[in-house]
């Protein structure tokens, strides 16, 4: 197996996703910068966080033209699976991958800390080797994290059981004190209907070692290898 | 020619930056307003080879395709000859 980490001009977490993949998931993996359009040697395509295009015009609006992302789209709707991290997150939302928009956090602080979030399903290829129901402590780092959708859109997404990560707090409980962002029902994270495409706003490549505060994360990346280890 | 594009968080979307904004003005004595909303201004200049309709059709394609986000904006294009 092998995994590719998109590089835009700004994004700043791409060392970190290809630290986890090469170093905990033991896995190859290489930069794609933006340009390249070629992701068929890879079996799955990280977008990385960061702040792509400075985040001008709309926090990921304009990343989503650059050329690889009509790679991605292609990659994306052959199956092969594509996990998008804060900005990542923010880009595939804003290229129509995932349905609803990330904006100016509730507040208007950019939110460094971190925060517990709740896995509501666990059977996702980014989530198997997760506990339904059990809690992670991730770190986020954002100003437009503020998930906002339609009645029909968050509808669609509870009934196709496409909301993978709430907002919680230590206990597990969903509440809005325990909402950093203002997001419409406690989102975090959610996928696509063929759930082989992932956004979340928290960061689960910076809590894979316990001198970074917290491991949670690996276990996102450690399903992520078993999926593809299984097909 | 010389078109003008406004962008607008859609009725209903949170703006918290206009909350904000509002609070300030308050806090510095302004009164009588009920609510400010902020949104995003464009002008763009065109060297006039397609005719004012072409022009709107184009710009609002524009708009609704790059300049706003649909799921959380509206527009407005005005084309200035």
């Amino acid at each position: 197996m092998k995994f590719g980490v998109i590089v835009f001009p700004g994004s700043n977490c791409d060392h970190d996703a290809y630290h986890v993949i090469s170093k905990h998931v033991g896995q190859p993996v290489d930069f794609v910068w933006h340009r390249d359009t070629d992701l068929s040697s890879y079996d799955a395509v990280i977008i990385p966080g960061g702040f792509s295009y400075g985040d001008y015009l709309r926090a990921g609006a304009l990343a989503r033209f650059s050329p690889v992302m009509t790679s991605v789209k292609r990659f994306a709707e052959s199956g092969r699976l594509v996990l998008g991290i804060c900005n990542g997150f923010q880009i595939l939302c804003e290229a129509g991958l995932l349905p609803g928009a990330l904006i100016r956090n509730r507040d208007l602080h950019f939110i460094c800390e971190h925060v517990f979030v709740r896995v509501e399903n666990s059977n996702t290829p980014f989530t198997n080797e997760l506990e339904q129901g059990s809690v992670l402590r991730l770190p986020i780092a954002h100003a437009e994290g503020n998930y906002v959708c339609d009645e029909d859109t968050l509808k669609m997404l509870k009934e196709e059981k496409r909301i993978i990560f709430r907002y919680c707090n230590e206990a597990g409980e969903v509440t809005d004190d325990a909402n950093p962002n203002g997001s419409r029902d406690n989102i975090a994270g959610i996928c696509n209907r063929g759930r082989n495409v992932l956004g979340l706003m928290p960061h689960p490549e910076r809590a894979c070692e316990d001198l970074l505060g917290s491991s949670d994360g690996r276990d996102i990346f450690r399903s992520l290898a078993a999926t593809l280890a299984a097909a | 020619m010389k078109a003008k594009v406004y962008v607008n968080l859609k009725p209903g979307v949170l703006d918290p930056q206009g909350k904000a904004i509002q609070h300030s003005v308050e806090l510095l004595g302004f009164t009588g307003i009920v609510d400010v909303r902020q949104g995003k201004y464009f002008e763009i200049a065109l060297d006039g080879s397609l005719n004012e309709n072409e022009a709107r059709d184009s710009i609002a394609r524009m708009a609704s395709e790059v300049l706003s986000n649909p799921i959380i904006e509206d527009y407005r294009v005005e084309i200035e000859a």
